[in-house]
């Protein structure tokens, strides 16, 4: 790592040292399996290796990720480099937020999970006015309609949406 | 004459007419929203186009692509936050008209310059078309494989002052590519013997992680901004005639976007910061620039709206994209079974033109709608982002789920989020990933096609266009590394000429003693002591 003061690195230094050493364990590592999970084929052209690609990607990884680690600034990890690391770690509600909707919508149906999801979420990030909420739920209704009933977008149709009578059934599952 | 006509009636179709206005209109609303790019929107449709023709969903992805920067102009000159990436620059001299209270005449100016950009690269690109036709067959394996090399290399060097970690993040892309079982040996490669990754990772499901997804976790974690807007005032038609009054610095900045944009993994920055500089060398008045200067903004909308045509030239001649947009088109032709290459140019001729007429319509539709519609267009900027970012995690879902309604595609895409969400808190760039996944599955092939009949090294680069691209690889390296070279040394300098007083005096010491060590200065001692002689020397 080079001197701080006379960097050519471009970009905010909060959390780039963390970065770029997970980012090389993880090269290193993907290096160590590199004879595990690829094989060396006999009478086969050196560049025809399925081993090939993967060796110059890794190998790549583990040079460029180095060297990218040996150059960035060097300074001791202060308070900024935490709260980044902490921005990084509460970014995952973000991910459970959309796996939930993924996991309900084949149980619920597509249009009533959106429905409810865009005013939850609005909700969550600190909407609270009438109109905020029905704009969601009518955004969410529209992305519904547009992709799912003119785009003819591949959604299954729900298993709640089994229990309508005849002819809504297949209405809903088509189209919703 | 038969060629255009055959283009136009690919294009006489009610759906692809109805494509061209979803995709101008839509293009010019996502450009125009801060936060929303054509990558994201691309990514999120590009799914639903798979259902559809290839022209008619190649059209759609299109006028995004080359409307959404009409649209990025507007809250760039209004309030100084380019809409796209690419209209950074018309910032510099869009924002200072606004605040002198020409709000109205910049974007004009903009519209009208952006306009010229367009129409200037596809009527190029049309007239250029039959040289490429003759052009792209003289392309084997070889070639292709050094054209993608090119692209790869070029993309890495042009992220200045982060080329290493951009060079670690392309191979992480040519790796990703590599995961699945390999097409000739069908043998399994880094799988860990999971069975969701034989398929190996997917294009598509990585694009809307590290573009979409990672984007809705931003503005999600982000606040949302208050927005002061400018009443527009004036003619909307000044700005054509204000350019007609610099049809220089409108030609070259065309000119530079048509070449770059051609040039794998360049794009409309180069083309951007050329033209922009050449205009402010050539201008009368160039103490203007970055205070509100017309030609500024003109160079500047004119060279990155003559791109998108342009990138279309690798993508379509030899199936390489330059650019993360023209990545995710490739996959719109692949799902259609239209490979393009070569082959594409001398048998459909007529398609390709029809896309380039279809970005002309284009280009017009935009301005028209831009002239007439602004006023309520400008309402998009004050959407707010965290609202934004609900929005694109509930699309992102489309796009991700239906693919294959797989939850697990929907979990990869989710880890691509969070990963593409540390990359833009770092500032460090997402689409070297995605051209290293597009160009290293390429390059794999053409690889291994070329190096068939090679038989000594030299052999790969005997053909003169082989010899060209090894030539321009070796010139970029070298100009890469000497500017690398050229920054260390200014570096030193800068270190030297910080050094306090108490260093400089000891380095004066330092010099004045090696000088008096050196010849001259013992002569010079010499000289003394023949007039103050030792009391032990000889008489």
């Amino acid at each position: 790592m080079s001197d701080p003061k006379y960097s050519t690195f471009r970009g905010p230094l909060r959390g780039q040292i963390l970065f770029a050493i997970v980012f090389l364990l993880a090269a290193l590592f993907l290096m160590s399996q590199l004879g595990d999970q690829t094989k060396w084929f006999k009478r086969t052209k050196f560049f025809a290796q399925p081993r090939f690609w993967p060796m110059v990607s890794i190998g790549g990884m583990v040079i460029f990720g180095g060297l990218h680690l040996w150059k960035l600034p060097r300074r001791k990890f202060v308070t900024a480099d935490y709260t980044e690391w902490k921005i990084w770690f509460f970014a995952i509600e973000w991910v459970f937020w959309f796996l939930a909707y993924v996991m309900l919508v084949p149980l619920i149906g597509y249009l009533p999970v959106t429905m409810v999801f865009m005013p939850i979420m609005c909700w969550r990030m600190g909407y609270r006015s009438k109109s905020m909420l029905w704009i969601s739920v009518a955004f969410g209704a529209a992305v519904v309609v547009l992709f799912k009933s003119f785009l003819d977008v591949k959604i299954p149709g729900s298993l709640l949406y089994e229990y309508l009578p005849g002819a809504m059934r297949n209405f809903f599952i088509l189209n919703f | 004459m038969d060629l255009l006509l055959s283009s136009v009636d690919i294009l006489a179709r009610w759906d692809v007419l109805l494509a061209l206005l979803a995709g101008s209109v839509g293009g010019v609303l996502i450009g125009a929203i801060p936060g929303v790019g054509p990558a994201v929107a691309i990514a999120i449709l590009l799914p639903a186009t798979f259902s559809m023709d290839p022209i008619v969903g190649l059209t759609v992805l299109l006028g995004i692509y080359g409307s959404s920067m009409y649209g990025g102009a507007i809250p760039a000159i209004l309030i100084n936050t380019p809409g796209t990436a690419v209209n950074a620059l018309t910032t510099y001299d869009g924002y200072p008209m606004t605040a002198r209270g020409e709000a109205r005449r910049a974007l004009s100016l903009a519209y009208s310059a952006s306009f010229f950009g367009g129409i200037f690269s596809v009527v190029c690109l049309i007239l250029f078309a039959p040289i490429l036709a003759k052009i792209a067959p003289m392309f084997g394996s070889r070639e292709i494989f050094l054209a993608a090399l090119l692209g790869i290399i070029l993309v890495i060097v042009a992220h200045r002052g982060q080329a290493l970690i951009a060079a670690a993040l392309a191979c992480f892309g040519v790796f990703l590519n590599t995961v699945g079982l390999e097409p000739v040996k069908y043998s399994k490669r880094f799988t860990f013997d999971q069975s969701f990754l034989s398929s190996g990772v997917n294009l598509i499901v990585v694009v809307l992680g590290l573009f979409a997804l990672s984007q809705a976790f931003y503005l999600l974690q982000g606040d949302d901004e208050k927005v002061r807007m400018t009443k527009l005032r004036g003619g909307m038609f000044q700005g054509l005639r204000e350019l007609a009054r610099h049809p220089r610095v409108a030609g070259v900045s065309g000119t530079f976007g048509v070449v770059m944009g051609m040039i794998p993994g360049v794009g409309e920055f180069t083309a951007q910061f050329l033209s922009y500089t050449y205009a402010q060398k050539s201008s009368k008045r160039p103490q203007d620039f970055g205070h509100g200067s017309s030609e500024g903004l003109i160079a500047a909308e004119t060279a990155n709206n003559a791109v998108p045509a342009a990138a279309m030239v690798p993508l379509l001649a030899l199936g390489i994209p330059g650019e993360a947009l023209t990545a995710m088109m490739l996959s719109v032709f692949y799902v259609h079974n239209v490979v393009p290459g070569p082959q594409l140019f001398q048998n459909q001729m007529d398609f390709v033109v029809a896309l380039y007429l279809a970005l002309l319509a284009l280009n017009v539709l935009v301005l028209v709608f831009l002239l007439f519609a602004t006023n309520h267009l400008i309402k998009v900027v004050k959407i707010p982002n965290r609202f934004l970012g609900v929005c694109i995690l509930v699309l992102s879902f489309v796009g991700v789920y239906s693919l294959r309604n797989s939850v697990t595609d929907c979990l990869i895409a989710a880890c691509f989020g969070i990963f593409g969400f540390v990359l833009k808190r770092l500032s460090l760039p997402a689409v070297p990933i995605i051209l290293g996944m597009v160009l290293g599955g390429i390059m794999e092939v053409k690889l291994r096609a070329g190096m068939a009949r090679v038989k000594t090294p030299f052999d790969f680069i005997d053909r003169p266009i082989a010899m060209i691209l090894f030539l321009m690889i070796l010139g970029v390296l070298f100009i890469h590394f000497r500017r690398v070279w050229l920054d260390r040394k200014a570096i030193k300098e800068a270190k030297w000429s910080t050094k306090h007083a108490s260093t400089n005096f000891g380095m004066h010491l330092f010099r004045r003693k090696s000088y008096l060590l050196r010849e001259r200065g013992r002569k010079v001692r010499e000289k003394h002591l023949k007039y103050n002689p030792r009391s032990t020397d000889k008489r």
